[in-house]
């Protein structure tokens, strides 16, 4: 066996910190068997080709690139290694630029020493490192997309033009979403439900699409490329055929309803009936009735569509239907919410009757012309930006991205229509960004929209008039303003729409500190999620405008494409499997495994199906025998990786092993890095797929090889992949704590914490701390070490 | 009247004094002027809350000949109003500070009259001696 060790330099970002030269005499000098070579960029063109030539020429079977976080190049070096003619499940990643250089920049010296045991806890993992197969799953056609919006349409449209079989759930009675609702769109002024309108219709049309309005997800079940989603469709009490007996829509009903509603898609601004088509432009083009205005539902008092009917379509036992819908890829499209105004009561909004949303005033700007508008805006109107966005009281540190240009839309617009109102915006910074953007800008200027640097601080209504009175600083002046003005228009802020929760929650999708959806990668995977097969369009990842959101919709679809015309794809091997020598038959591990993947065979010894296992590892610890082990994380692995990790250790050191879940804890440590945010040199992190897999045995064997404390680091089972994961994790921790009871070795040397991925500043909160509290004990003596663990490794 | 200004080395230590002092990081202000348009005292101010926090940041250390911050009552209203959740009236107390640790007192005891000393509340007197410091 041989085994190739290849140092990145990474461009300067690892070898400045870390001197490689000694890393690589350190690793000569141990063993004969291996090869060492420096190379400036590994992931380049040039390294690849240096890790294939070195292999071939010096027939390596083992591979160890020290380099970046796994998460960035596991890929590309496995790539390599299938080129080179190697299993590529034989390569270990020691990630030195995110665990190391860049967290230890000022402190060279301990980075190298620390260097040295990262690569040597790789390379101690990558002898034991054993080929494993791929199994090839077949791939489908179906997709789901979630919302229709203009994202969720756009993303449909694309799919169901290449040919895949798209299910579309809007939970609107109507597509369109937002866009919908929209007057005209900057900075073109073209008219937003005419840019909409024609490709509303193309869903319809479209054979490859089936369209489910008025209908939510319940739960989507399903990993890696098949998910199978429960949806419930609410009725519309009308019957639906297309036979001769169907709604003529003759609007004979809706003469008759004497139910009164605000209509969200006039926003409040227009009223409805109970039994109502919800847009002129909806799609599709049907009544329905809102069950929970409609007087029959309410108090049974009404029947008077019914009667009027001269179809008989209406049906008021219509029943909700439940459908369950499996596909092979999720796009979710699920869009946003404006930011609620009530939940910063400065602005008055819905205090004051004169202070409106953005959203009303797309619809108040779109009946101006009208002879005798629904909503009357007077003589002088203020828009008032940054409402919900740049507020750190509120919790929306970001910029929404959009406000700025839809309000000199609507400013622009209202001006056009009525030249005689005074229109102010008051503004912290305009953000005029797109193409377009900025020549718009001007031309609201030179109508003589006025613009005033400065964000309003109080908000006071005239009793008499309703006006209401602004006070606010033009921060180019510094004069103070205190002006009444007929209307206020609120620049609401985008938030995540709240309906995204229950997909959130099912498909356990991670969000970015905005709240928003969080990609893949920001620069290179800007449409993916952690989650393989599922995809992200429009306004779910973050604020977007229309020509974004269509761009990102196109681009979500395209990657759908790309995943599922590969037919099948490859099983990661990283699974559980059981030694059928030692396992008896004690059928323990059973309840440890709540996807259903263990089984016990006609010989009576456990078995696992590869197709349900997640490769979580909460079995491991639940078999006396250690019978069931993981792939590319056995037990005799992580004993070598414990023990390299910790083999340089000298007396007045201290070490702290840091178990990382794969999903968040690892990933979160890999951002710390990224950011180049300094924590305690002590730690030393190991990856693992769940620290559930981390057995009694595994966390004993590393206090007795030395380590002063030990980590574990996984996500909350809300949002784990492995909801079940971290009880096993306590239990385990239990049976450690109560040998430590035993032996008076203190308590805080043990520490099981959960992260979510925004977590950083908590994560190298604790890891200090622990290093504090260990610099504070005296160390472990030899005998208790002993008898801790007392069998040999 | 514009003035020409200069920067100078200097002018971050001035500026570093102060985020000291306050705990504040005054260069997070984007300048958005909400202290100043909610101050209840901003008509007696020579200059604006807004334009002290523009000041410090730039390290002017002119900005302490402003009586802005002798006015300031610490009422707070800025301070819950800044979206970045910046203490403004923290800030203002820093500049006092500073001021203050030059021994020069904003009114002299002697000045005032023993009929004006009636009709001032105590409050007020300590205040303009000293603001969040006993």
């Amino acid at each position: 066996m041989k085994t190739g060790i290849f140092l990145c330099e990474c461009g300067g970002n690892i070898s400045n910190t870390i001197d490689l030269e000694n890393v690589k005499e350190h690793l000569n000098d141990e063993d004969e068997k291996v090869i060492v070579k420096i190379h400036g960029n590994m992931c380049s063109g040039a390294g690849q080709k240096l890790l294939i030539d070195e292999a071939k020429k010096h027939g390596l079977d083992k591979i160890v690139v020290s380099a970046c976080s796994p998460h960035f190049h596991e890929k590309t070096f496995r790539g390599a290694m299938k080129k080179a003619g190697l299993n590529p499940y034989n390569l270990e990643i020691a990630n030195l630029r995110e665990h190391c250089s860049w967290i230890h920049k000022d402190i060279p010296k301990v980075a190298t020493e620390k260097a040295k045991e990262i690569v040597d806890a790789a390379k101690a993992k990558a002898e034991l490192d054993y080929a494993l197969e791929e199994k090839m799953m077949k791939l489908g056609n179906e997709v789901l997309v979630i919302g229709g919006g203009i994202a969720g349409i756009q993303t449909s449209l694309d799919l169901a033009d290449s040919g895949k079989n798209v299910t579309l759930i809007e939970k609107q009675p109507t597509l369109g979403g937002k866009m919908a609702i929209l007057t005209k769109t900057f900075p073109t002024e073209d008219c937003a439900a005419c840019i909409i309108s024609p490709k509303m219709a193309a869903v319809i049309d479209h054979p490859n699409i089936t369209l489910h309005t008025n209908t939510e997800i319940q739960d989507i079940a399903g990993h890696r490329l098949h998910f199978e989603a429960k949806v419930i469709k609410h009725p519309r009490y009308i019957k639906d055929s297309i036979n001769m007996d169907q709604c003529l829509i003759c609007n004979k009903c809706r003469e008759v309803c004497p139910v009164s509603q605000p209509n969200y898609w006039e926003q409040g601004i227009m009223n409805r009936e109970a039994i109502y088509i919800p847009a002129p432009h909806a799609i599709p083009y049907k009544y329905l009735i809102d069950a929970e205005t409609c007087l029959h539902f309410v108090d049974g008092s009404c029947n008077k569509c019914a009667e009027v009917c001269p179809q008989n379509v209406i049906d008021f036992g219509q029943k909700a239907e439940e459908l369950n819908i499996a596909v092979d890829a999720v796009v979710v499209a699920t869009g946003f919410d404006i930011f609620d105004a009530k939940r910063k009561p400065v602005f008055g909004y819905g205090k004051y009757e004169n202070v409106v949303t953005s959203l009303e005033m797309e619809r108040i700007v779109d009946h101006i012309v009208e002879k005798d508008p629904p909503r009357k805006v007077g003589k002088r109107v203020a828009f008032v930006q940054c409402v919900g966005s740049r507020d750190k009281q509120i919790g929306n540190e970001y910029c929404s991205r959009v406000c700025c240009m839809y309000s000199i839309k609507l400013a622009s617009l209202l001006k056009q229509a009525k030249p005689e109102i005074d229109i102010y915006i008051f503004y912290t910074d305009i953000r005029a960004f797109g193409k377009g953007y900025e020549e718009y800008y001007k031309r609201s200027q030179e109508m003589g929209i006025k613009f005033i640097r400065g964000k309003p601080s109080h908000f006071t209504e005239v009793k008499e008039t309703k006006q209401v009175i602004l006070t606010v600083e033009d921060t180019l002046s510094r004069d103070i303003i205190e002006t009444e003005f007929d209307l206020v228009v609120l620049a609401n802020g985008l938030e995540l729409s709240k309906s995204s929760d229950i997909v959130a929650d099912s498909l356990k999708l991670a969000k970015s500190d905005d709240g928003f959806f969080k990609e893949a990668h920001p620069k290179y995977k800007p449409v993916d999620t952690l989650v393989e097969g599922v995809f992200l369009s429009g306004t779910a990842q973050g604020p977007k405008d229309i020509p974004d959101t269509v761009a990102q919709a196109s681009a979500a679809a395209a990657r759908v494409m790309a995943t599922l015309a590969q037919k099948e794809f490859a099983l990661d091997p990283v699974l559980a499997f059981v030694n059928s020598d030692i396992c008896d038959g004690c059928e323990k591990c059973l309840d440890n495994c709540p996807p259903k993947a263990i089984s016990m065979n006609n010989e009576g010894k456990a078995e696992i199906n590869e197709a349900l296992c997640l490769g979580c590892g909460s079995c491991i610890t639940s078999c006396p025998l250690e019978a069931i082990d993981l792939n590319y994380y056995t037990n005799k692995q992580i004993y070598a990786e414990i023990e390299a990790s910790l083999h340089l250790k000298k007396e007045n050191e201290k070490r702290i092993l840091v178990f990382a879940d794969n999903n968040t804890t690892y990933r979160l440590i890999d951002a710390c890095g990224v950011r180049k945010m300094k924590y305690t040199n002590y730690a030393r992190v190991l990856r693992v797929p769940s620290v559930s897999r981390i057995s009694p045995n595994l966390i004993e064997f590393a206090f007795a090889k030395g380590a002063d404390a030990v980590f574990l680091g996984d996500s909350p089972a809300k949002g784990s992949h492995f909801e079940w994961a971290n009880k096993t994790t306590q239990n385990n921790i239990k049976t450690v704590l109560n040998k430590f009871k035993k032996l008076k070795i203190d308590s805080d040397r043990l520490i099981f914490s959960q992260f979510t991925a925004a977590d950083l500043m908590k994560f190298i909160n604790e890891i200090n701390q622990v290093a504090e509290k260990i610099d504070k004990l005296k160390s472990i003596p030899e005998d208790i070490k002993k008898q801790l663990f007392p069998k040999e490794k | 009247m514009a003035i020409k200004v200069k920067f100078k080395d200097k002018n971050d230590d001035f500026y570093k004094k102060i985020v000291e002092l306050s705990g504040e990081q005054v260069a997070l202000c984007d300048q958005c002027g909400t202290c100043s348009g909610g101050c209840p005292f901003i008509e007696e101010m020579d200059i604006n809350p807004s334009e002290i926090m523009r000041k410090v940041m730039l390290g002017q250390k002119e900005v302490m000949d402003s009586r802005t911050m002798w006015i300031c009552a610490s009422c707070f209203t800025c301070t819950v109003r800044c979206p970045r959740e910046l203490d403004v009236s923290k800030v203002s107390e820093a500049l006092r500070q500073v001021k203050l640790r030059t021994a020069i007192d904003e009114i002299s005891i002697a000045d005032i009259s023993k009929e004006e000393a009636k009709k001032l509340p105590t409050i007020a007197v300590v205040g303009n001696f000293r603001k969040f410091t006993g």
